[in-house]
C-alpha cells in the first residue's frame, strides 16, 4: 500500500503538522513502510478472536464521584501565553 | 411526488454528576471562568484520565428505559479535531463499542399516532468548553470550566417525517432523562441540547444531502428552525440547486439558519481507542442491581394514575408532565387521600400561581404538606372550597400555614345551624319583597337568597346547611 502526496497533504493538514514541499516524498515513503506493515500483520489469521482495544488484556479502574480538584487558575494562567478576566485568550476563531 | 421530510436528532444530555468525566474537578454550573479547570481538563501534557464511576449507572439506567442493548464491553476513543475549546486536540467519546448499543426505541404521538422512533445508540463522552466571541477584540475568549463534563449522547434513527415529530421525540426524550434523574433538563444553561439532521428526497429514492441544525435551545425554535430548513432545501432542489453537507445555526430573530461551516474535511475525525482509558466492562449483576432501582417510567405512571386514583387520561398525563410535578402530586395524595381533590388543587391554583410567576413547582412557596394541611381543613368542613382559594392565596405570599391563616383571618366555616338560621331569618326579613316573589312561583330566587346568606356570613356559612335551611323556611 502507499501513500501519494495528496495523502500526505490530507493528512498533515488534518493533524495540523506542517510538512515542507521538500519534506512530503520522505514521510510519504515512511507511512507507506508502516502501512506495509501492518499489511504484512493483517496476512495473520485472527478468525475467531476478539479484538482487543488496548494492549492490556485488563479492565478499567473507576473513581468516585467526589470533587479532588481545587481552583488554581492564577497558577495556571501564569504559564499561559495570554489571559484576561479568568479567560484564556486565543487568536479570534470565526466561526 | 412531493418532498419526503426526514429528520435524525442527536441529543447531548448532561449527566447530573459531581464532578467531570474524567477529573475530580467540580461541573457546578455558573463558576467563574476557569475555576473549575484542572491540569487534566486543560490537556496538559502526562494528565490520565480516570473515569467517574458515577456515569455508568446513569447510561445504563437510559438504556435498560429504552430498551436497548447494554455494551458488556465499551470502549473509549478519540475524535480528533482542533479548536481551542478542546486543548487536548480530541475529544474523548465512544464509536465502535457504545455503552448503550442497538435496540433501543421511544414512541411519540403525533395527531393522536403513536410512531416508534429508534435509537441508534447512545454514548458517553466529555464536553467541550466554551469560547466567548464578543468580548476581546480580535481574539476569543476560552473557559474550560465545562470541558470534561459528562454528557450522553443519544443518537436516533431517521424515523421522524416532520418538525412535529421531531419535536415530540426530543420533547418525550427531555421528559424521560429528568424522570430517570440522570439530567437535569435545563435547556437554558446548556444541559440538554439538541442538534437535527434534516434532509428531503422523494419518497423511494435514497436519502438527500443533510444540513446540521446546531444549538437551540428550546422546542419551540426545534421546530421553527427545522421548518425553515426545510423549506430552505425545497427552494434549492426545485430551482435545480444542490444541498451542501453542513452545519447551519438559527437564528431566532430572524428566524433562519445560516451556515456555520461547510463539514466536508472536518467530517474525518480519524477515532481510534484511546490508550490511555481500558475497556469498560459491565456484568449481569450490574446490569441487574441498576434495572432493580429503575425509577416509575411516565408511561407507566400515567397508567397507574388513571387505574389506581382514577383519574382522567388528561389529568394524569398533565400530572406525569414532569417528575417534580408526580412527585407533589403524589405527597399531596398520600396526605389527602383524595386523588381528585388533590389534581384538581394541584392542576388548578398551584398550577395558574406557578405559572403567573413563572416558577418551577420545585420553587413553589406552597410545599406539598402545606397545600394537603388546607385541603385537610376543606374535608373536615373547616372551610369551604371557595374560602380555601382565599386561604390559599395567603399561604402563597407566605403567611403562614393553612391553620394559621384561617385562624388569623377568622375564616372558620359557620357549621352551627342555629347561627346559620339567624343569618338566613335575617336576609328574609330584609328582602320581603323576594320572598314575595319566590312564593308566586318565582323558583330563580332561590339562588339569591344563598347568596345574600353567604354574603352576610362573608363566605364563611356552609353552604349545605345554609340550602338545607333556607328549604325548610321557605317551605
Amino acid at each position: 500500500m502507499s501513500i501519494g502526496k495528496d495523502d500526505v497533504n490530507k493528512i498533515s493538514r488534518l493533524a495540523a503538522i506542517s510538512v515542507s514541499e521538500q519534506e512530503v516524498d520522505q514521510v510519504a515513503d515512511k507511512l507507506s513502510n508502516i502501512l506495509d506493515l501492518f499489511a504484512q500483520m493483517q496476512a495473520v489469521n485472527t478468525d475467531g478472536i476478539e479484538p482487543m482495544s488496548h494492549p492490556l488484556d485488563q479492565v478499567q479502574r473507576l473513581r468516585e464521584d467526589v470533587i479532588t480538584e481545587n481552583n488554581h487558575r492564577d497558577k495556571y494562567q501564569k504559564i499561559a501565553p495570554s489571559a484576561e478576566g479568568g479567560m484564556y485568550l486565543v487568536p479570534q476563531v470565526i466561526e | 411526488m412531493t418532498w419526503e421530510v426526514v429528520i435524525g436528532l442527536e441529543i447531548h444530555a448532561q449527566l447530573n454528576t459531581n464532578t467531570k468525566i474524567f477529573s475530580g474537578s467540580s461541573i457546578a454550573y455558573g463558576a467563574e471562568p476557569n475555576t473549575q479547570a484542572n491540569l487534566l481538563d486543560l490537556g496538559m501534557p502526562g494528565q490520565l484520565p480516570v473515569l467517574n464511576k458515577a456515569v455508568l449507572p446513569k447510561a445504563i439506567r437510559f438504556g435498560l428505559a429504552v430498551g436497548a442493548t447494554i455494551g458488556r464491553k465499551s470502549v473509549f476513543d478519540r475524535k480528533n479535531y482542533f479548536y481551542p475549546d478542546l486543548p487536548k486536540g480530541y475529544q474523548t467519546s465512544q464509536f465502535s463499542y457504545p455503552i448503550v448499543d442497538k435496540g433501543g426505541f421511544l414512541e411519540i404521538e403525533v395527531d393522536g399516532e403513536i410512531k416508534k422512533i429508534g435509537i441508534t445508540r447512545a454514548h458517553l463522552e466529555e464536553d467541550a468548553g466554551k469560547s466567548v466571541h464578543d468580548a476581546f477584540p480580535g481574539q476569543t475568549g476560552i473557559d474550560l470550566n465545562r470541558a470534561g463534563t459528562p454528557l450522553l449522547e443519544i443518537v436516533s434513527e431517521p424515523d421522524m417525517r416532520s418538525a412535529q415529530e421531531a419535536v415530540a421525540y426530543a420533547r418525550k426524550m427531555h421528559e424521560l432523562v429528568q424522570y430517570l434523574g440522570i439530567c437535569d433538563g435545563n435547556m437554558q444553561e446548556g444541559s440538554f441540547r439538541v442538534d437535527s439532521n434534516v434532509s428531503i428526497h422523494k419518497p423511494g429514492t435514497p436519502f438527500g444531502t443533510r444540513a446540521e441544525l446546531k444549538n437551540i435551545n428550546s422546542f419551540k425554535f426545534i421546530e421553527q428552525a427545522i421548518e425553515f430548513e426545510i423549506a430552505r432545501q425545497i427552494e434549492i432542489l426545485e430551482s435545480g440547486g444542490k444541498v451542501v453537507q453542513e452545519t447551519r445555526l438559527y437564528d431566532s430573530e430572524k428566524n433562519e439558519t445560516r451556515s456555520m461551516r461547510a463539514k466536508e474535511e472536518a467530517n474525518d475525525y480519524r477515532y481510534f481507542p484511546c490508550p490511555d482509558l481500558l475497556p469498560v466492562v459491565v456484568t449481569d449483576e450490574d446490569i441487574e442491581a441498576i434495572r432493580a432501582e429503575m425509577p416509575e417510567l411516565p408511561s407507566a405512571k400515567r397508567a397507574r394514575y388513571v387505574f389506581e386514583f382514577g383519574l382522567s387520561d388528561y389529568d394524569a398525563s398533565f400530572l406525569t408532565g414532569s417528575r417534580a410535578m408526580a412527585e407533589y402530586f403524589e405527597a399531596v395524595v398520600s396526605h389527602s387521600k383524595d386523588a381528585k381533590m388533590s389534581a384538581n388543587w394541584v392542576m388548578g391554583e398551584l398550577s395558574k400561581s406557578l405559572n403567573q410567576q413563572g416558577i418551577d413547582i420545585n420553587e413553589s412557596p406552597v410545599s406539598a404538606e402545606a397545600l394537603a394541611g388546607l385541603l385537610a381543613r376543606i374535608q373536615d368542613n373547616t372551610i369551604s372550597g371557595k374560602i380555601a382559594k382565599q386561604v390559599f392565596d395567603a399561604m402563597w405570599n407566605q403567611e403562614g400555614s393553612a391553620d394559621e391563616i384561617i385562624a388569623a383571618k377568622g375564616l372558620k366555616q359557620i357549621t352551627d345551624s342555629s347561627a346559620i338560621e339567624a343569618l338566613v331569618d335575617e336576609v328574609l326579613a330584609a328582602n320581603a319583597a323576594q320572598v314575595e316573589a319566590y312564593r308566586n312561583g318565582q323558583d330563580k330566587m332561590f339562588g339569591y337568597f344563598v347568596g345574600q346568606v353567604m354574603k352576610v356570613s362573608q363566605g364563611q356559612a356552609n353552604p349545605g346547611q345554609v340550602n338545607e335551611i333556607l328549604k325548610r323556611k321557605l317551605s
